[in-house]
């Protein structure tokens, strides 16, 4: 039974992350009005600081947290379009980072992949991705290497609720089921797939009930209650480091739009609403603050507010890069017949 | 200088053996791999004569048998290499791999460039392409021009078992995903191999010396390309054969060197002529050299099955000669 020190030790953890994986993305978003041109937004006079199309996860943030805090250095992470979480929870540097979202030199992938391709391998986060459901394979194929290799490391593969309409999440469960590979699959649930509800183009009972079919272990769960997702995964991750594939199918509710300048007004407004009033960075405070807790928060928060600004402004002192660098890291063999 | 007499099929066979070996980062994976492939292309043949599939030696953990699905071949085999492995890709046939295309074209080649260079991809797609015991539509194709125009791609075609052995010695070590296309009319061929012969990437063979016109080939046409090289040579016309090895990088020295001196180029190939790699090469002579070019590819029209049919998809030698005798009029 856990103490309640414990369970407020480990929240203020949990709470850590999400206030970061918030207020990084709330910068961000910040910093790139006047960015992307669709969804019938006008264009400000301004050019926007961050240039790209930037998927927020924001009200998601308890799935990152809640995964991710059981994760080790050395475990490996494929993540989607909307990665900032996943890549801060797994431990990335927020200065590299936003400097990334900057398109600056300094940024984790040197200014050449954005919000989009965000990644840090030194902190095993092997990349968000531009393609719906791309990430599974690549988790499937770096399990079986870690298994080759006589590793006891683990993969956290995330995904959309729309990648399970995708080939790839069929064919990468059952590769994983077949092999025995430790893969975590996280359905992080947001119950839309860009503009379309998913629940009106997906047959069956989704994710989980998928994944029984084949016979790998499921939990379904609140995604946006932190401790719910901790626990959950804390019973799934014994199976996949003992070398069973399992999948965490958690159901949250993407707060913003499916891109930074796209409003979501394709939504009802009341069920926006709803959802912001059950913020899960609002359900953790409210449980810190029962714990006794309200001023430690308090303390992360201004703590991270620090941090933001700090890495907004190494961002935008930063360097580009040269521009002899688009030259780099295309490829060894031939380099230099680029025509 | 030790030369096994030995097929296309099984020198590829015995350059990947030869990496496992010494590489336990070398890893293959694919549908029925452990039967030896369906073209016997993972086997070696053993001391005692007896061809076994690579199975046997190096065990189901490094010679994968996998479900049917490409796409999954394909992105494990990036996250393979993520991870530490050098995967060889088994695609079976080129047009199944068009079932992976995100996985190579997105995911693959754009690793380490999207990701600023963190990672790398050292992975050999294995996607055999051409004609093949009239086999249609869906496994015939040629599709070498659309990796040629993907950055982050290397591209072979080898057209003999030195250079089946010798391509895929270098695509396993060069470190860069590699698309490596064997053509399936050549499985059976026979030749003298030197498994210690270097074959680098980007350095094409000059495969019949010539002075009247510059014959640029690549693959099956390749024997082609010498069959009609010799008919010419019996009307008095010397062709300069030049087998052009890998796509990408692609050896510009020698092609232009032999251009200045011939001043004629023709380009043949099996896959369909429009946008082919073809029109890639003659339009950079032509930039160059100001010299005469011509090209030779297939039609665009899917390959049908009879043999009346597929014979029109067939760039063969007496086409090869026509357009050599066309370009030396011009």
């Amino acid at each position: 039974m856990q103490t309640q020190a414990g369970r407020s030790a480990r929240l203020l953890r949990l709470y850590r992350t999400m206030a970061r994986i918030r207020a990084f993305e709330d910068a961000a978003e910040a910093a790139s009005q006047g960015g992307v041109q669709v969804w019938g937004m006008e264009a400000s006079a301004l050019p926007a600081k961050v240039r790209g199309p930037l998927h927020l996860s924001t009200g998601q943030e308890a799935v990152a947290a809640g995964v991710c805090i059981h994760l080790r250095r050395d475990d490996l992470l494929t993540s989607t379009h909307r990665g900032h979480g996943h890549t801060l929870a797994k431990g990335a540097d927020m200065t590299k980072m936003m400097c990334e979202l900057h398109g600056r030199a300094s940024g984790c992938n040197g200014g050449k992949g954005g919000s989009m391709h965000i990644a840090d391998f030194g902190v095993g986060m092997l990349g968000a991705n531009g393609v719906v459901a791309a990430g599974i394979p690549i988790a499937t194929g770096a399990a079986q290497a870690l298994k080759l290799q006589g590793h006891d490391a683990v993969v956290a593969c995330f995904f959309g609720d729309g990648a399970i309409n995708r080939g790839p999440f069929l064919e990468g469960l059952n590769w994983a089921r077949v092999y025995g590979l430790p893969v975590l699959f996280v359905c992080e649930d947001n119950r839309i797939a860009a503009t379309t509800p998913t629940r009106s183009m997906t047959a069956g009972d989704g994710a989980a009930a998928r994944a029984r079919a084949l016979g790998i272990e499921s939990r379904e769960v609140d995604g946006n209650d932190v401790e719910a997702v901790d626990r959950a995964t804390a019973e799934l991750l014994p199976l996949v480091r003992g070398g069973t594939p399992a999948l965490l199918h958690a159901i949250t509710y993407r707060i913003k739009g499916h891109v930074s300048v796209d409003p979501g007004a394709y939504r009802d407004a009341g069920e926006v609403e709803r959802a912001r009033q059950a913020d899960p960075l609002g359900h953790v405070r409210a449980l810190l603050a029962a714990l006794g807790q309200a001023a430690a928060a308090q303390d992360i928060d201004t703590e991270v507010r620090r941090e933001i600004a700090q890495a907004l402004a190494a961002a935008e002192a930063a360097p580009w890069p040269a521009p002899d660098a688009a030259f780099e890291d295309v490829m060894t063999t031939g380099a230099g017949q680029w025509r | 200088m030790a030369l096994t007499r030995t097929t296309y099929a099984l020198a590829a066979g015995e350059a990947l053996a030869a990496a496992m070996r010494v590489d336990a980062r070398v890893v293959a994976l694919g549908e029925d791999l452990g039967c030896g492939g369906v073209f016997g292309q993972y086997r070696t043949r053993g001391a005692d004569g007896a061809l076994r599939p690579l199975q046997q030696e190096f065990g189901a953990a490094r010679v994968i048998d996998t479900p049917i699905s490409e796409a999954n071949i394909m992105g494990a085999a990036v996250g393979m290499a993520l991870a530490g492995l050098k995967p060889v890709v088994e695609m079976r046939v080129i047009d199944f791999a068009l079932c992976g295309m995100d996985e190579l074209v997105n995911q693959a080649a754009k690793n380490r460039y999207m990701f600023g260079g963190q990672g790398r991809v050292p992975l050999v797609a294995r996607m055999p392409i051409g004609l093949w015991a009239a086999s249609a539509a869906q496994h015939s194709q040629s599709l070498e021009a659309w990796f040629a125009h993907i950055p982050g791609l290397v591209v072979a075609c080898p057209a003999t078992p030195q250079d089946n052995h010798g391509l895929l010695t270098a695509a396993l070590a060069c470190g860069d995903p590699v698309v490596y296309l064997e053509h399936k009319e050549l499985w059976g061929l026979e030749g003298d191999v030197d498994a210690a012969l270097p074959v680098p990437l980007g350095k094409a063979r000059i495969a019949r010396a010539g002075g009247d016109l510059t014959l640029v080939t690549w693959s099956r046409t390749l024997h082609e390309s010498l069959a009609a090289a010799a008919t010419l040579a019996g009307e008095g016309i010397d062709a300069e054969v030049i087998d052009l090895r890998t796509l990408w990088p692609w050896d510009r020295d020698a092609v232009f060197a032999s251009c200045a001196k011939t001043k004629r180029l023709l380009v043949a190939h099996e896959a369909v002529q429009a946008a082919g790699f073809g029109a890639e090469i003659a339009a950079s002579v032509a930039e160059a050299l100001g010299i005469a070019v011509g090209r030779l590819g297939a039609p665009r029209i899917p390959v049908g099955y009879a043999p009346t049919l597929e014979a029109e998809a067939r760039v063969d030698a007496p086409k090869i000669a026509a357009a050599a005798r066309t370009l030396l009029r011009r």
